[in-house]
């Protein structure tokens, strides 16, 4: 895995304006002894990503309430959640849920 | 002679009279029949509901049969905002034959932009009967039930138990997870839609083995994550995209076809131009409302368990002491007329740029401790002499929430600076209604 594991981080539904209002990210995983997992990869999130108030977005070791984790389209629920290895050009949406009418 | 003609004529009655009673016997069994037949069975369409409805009728996957389940649908819309005024609006349309409207507010000026069944003439009138006489105008057959009431623990189940399908088109979480509940014990598919700012994401909950709203949030957002559109903003064409989509998975419920998006979350972004079609988990068998063994079984207290009201309101928060507030009096006095003081404006950049009181400057909240934002205010209190016998940082937003917060981080990173910050008791609102009567409130 040389060159490290280039996936795709995306915000949305509010969640990108902790992150420069920017919605869309391509981002490369330094390469790692253990597989990469959603797990490991939230702490990564927040040491290089994150721009403001961690705490709207994580809460404990998992993402806070109301925000849906998708992994190329599909609930992280069916995936394993915290423990899905991510694999290369994964695409993983992070999607802050909206109750406005 | 006349003795026969009488006994002529009651022989001829006493035949006419069994005559009638059987004709009444015949009426009263096809009366009958026809009572507790269902109605759907012999009715057929009429003249005017084919002219009306032909264009839809003659899709083979409506047709009459499709057109009379429209008929005799009801479907209850919970909110008569961005979202309910199109789904009501196409519902109606369509021909469902019934259809119930709860929301207990007005029409305001600012709704107009994206609530288009209501109009000018209607500002200060409920929604419900706004958007009811709208309706109308459209369809007069279609029966419109108004409820001009908040949707509460108390009335949910009553009102909901009386329609087919229920619409969520409300604009708090609290509200959201009552109107869950309430169709999860009632056994009632739940057509879920949201927008906000360039954003609508929907859903149908609760229907043919999908999860409930519980089973994908369990557990309800931090009140300080939730933003509404008078905070957010929103483009008024958002809700309406997603406002005729609830109606379109309420009439593809309604007509018991197979593709409704239930175990889907559509997420539409006005930006793009793009939708996206997200696979969900199934229903969660452990979850408190749907799952194998419930622990919510009777409505709750929503406004307790989500932390917040069930309205899109503000309400007032108390984080300062008194003399820490000032009045649009004493700021009026101050700053406009003895040009003394520094006044930070901490609503974001294009509400600044809308209106703001001359000569202040804007810092927004989530901005208010950079480093460059001390270095800012300390350089401003430094080159302006008129501070200097009365160091006093005077802190502004629109209703006078935010303008607290600013104040307790401010009086931190300032702390060394020997400053009185104080914040303006009701914000740009008060101001508006105490100062500048020209000044917009929004
Ligand atoms: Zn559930």
């Amino acid at each position: 895995m040389a060159g490290g594991l280039k996936i795709t981080l995306e915000f949305g539904g509010g969640a990108e304006l902790l992150f420069g209002n920017s919605k869309k990210h391509e981002v490369t995983l330094p390469t790692c002894d253990k597989p990469w997992t959603i797990r490991n990869l939230l702490p990564w999130i927040k040491d290089n990503l994150l721009k403001e108030r961690p705490e709207l977005f994580l809460q404990g070791e998992t993402v806070r309430p109301g925000i849906l984790v998708l992994v190329n389209d599909a609930d992280w629920e069916l995936l394993g959640q915290l423990d899905y290895e991510i694999e290369a050009k994964d695409t993983i949406l992070f999607i802050s849920t909206l109750h406005g009418g | 002679m006349t003795q026969k003609i009488i006994e002529d004529l009651e022989i001829e009655i006493a035949g006419l009279e069994k005559i009638l009673r059987s004709k009444k016997l015949e009426l009263k069994n096809l009366r009958e029949s026809v009572l507790t037949s269902p109605p759907k069975a012999n009715k057929r369409l009429t003249k005017e509901d084919i002219e009306r409805f032909s264009r839809q009728i003659i899709i083979p996957a409506i047709g009459c049969k499709g057109q009379m389940a429209l008929t005799a649908a009801s479907v209850l819309i919970v909110g008569a905002g961005g979202l309910g005024c199109p789904a009501s609006q196409y519902l109606t349309g369509a021909g469902v034959g019934c259809i119930g409207l709860v929301d207990y507010d007005d029409v305001e000026c600012s709704n107009l932009h994206r609530q288009l069944l209501h109009s000018e003439e209607s500002i200060g009138m409920p929604k419900v009967s706004s958007a009811s006489e709208a309706l109308k105008r459209l369809y007069s057959k279609t029966n419109i039930v108004e409820y001009k009431t908040q949707l509460r623990s108390s009335n949910a189940l009553d009102i909901v138990s009386k329609y087919d399908v229920v619409v969520d088109a409300t604009d708090n979480v609290a509200t959201r997870y009552l109107l869950n509940d309430a169709c999860v014990m009632l056994g009632k598919p739940l057509v879920s839609g949201s927008a906000l700012r360039l954003e609508g994401q929907l859903t149908v909950y609760n229907y043919n083995g999908s999860p409930c709203y519980r089973c994908l949030f369990p557990k309800p957002p931090p009140p300080e994550t939730v933003t509404n559109c008078g905070d957010g903003g929103v483009l008024g064409v958002v809700p309406g995209v997603i406002g005729v989509l609830e109606a379109l998975e309420a009439i593809k419920i309604v007509l018991g076809w197979t593709g409704v998006l239930s175990g889907q979350l559509l997420l539409f972004s006005a930006e793009s131009g793009t939708f996206r079609n997200i696979r969900l988990r199934g229903r969660n068998p452990g979850c408190d409302a749907c799952g194998d063994a419930p622990t919510i079984t009777s409505l709750i207290d929503y406004e307790q368990f989500c932390g917040t009201k069930a309205t899109d309101k503000d309400t007032a928060l108390k984080l300062l002491a008194r003399e820490q507030r000032i009045s649009p009096e004493t700021l009026n006095e101050i700053f406009i007329c003895k040009k003394k003081g520094l006044l930070i404006d901490v609503r974001n950049s294009e509400e600044f740029d809308m209106c703001a009181i001359p000569h202040s400057i804007n810092v927004p909240l989530k901005n208010i401790d950079d480093p460059s934002t001390v270095n800012k205010i300390k350089g401003l209190l430094q080159n302006d002499d008129s501070h200097q016998e009365n160091l006093s940082v005077y802190v502004v937003c629109r209703r006078g929430n935010d303008s607290q917060k600013a104040v307790l981080k401010l009086q931190e990173i300032l702390r060394d600076q020997n400053l009185v910050i104080c914040d303006l008791e009701g914000g740009l609102h008060a101001w508006s209604k105490k100062i500048d009567a020209s000044f917009p409130v929004y």
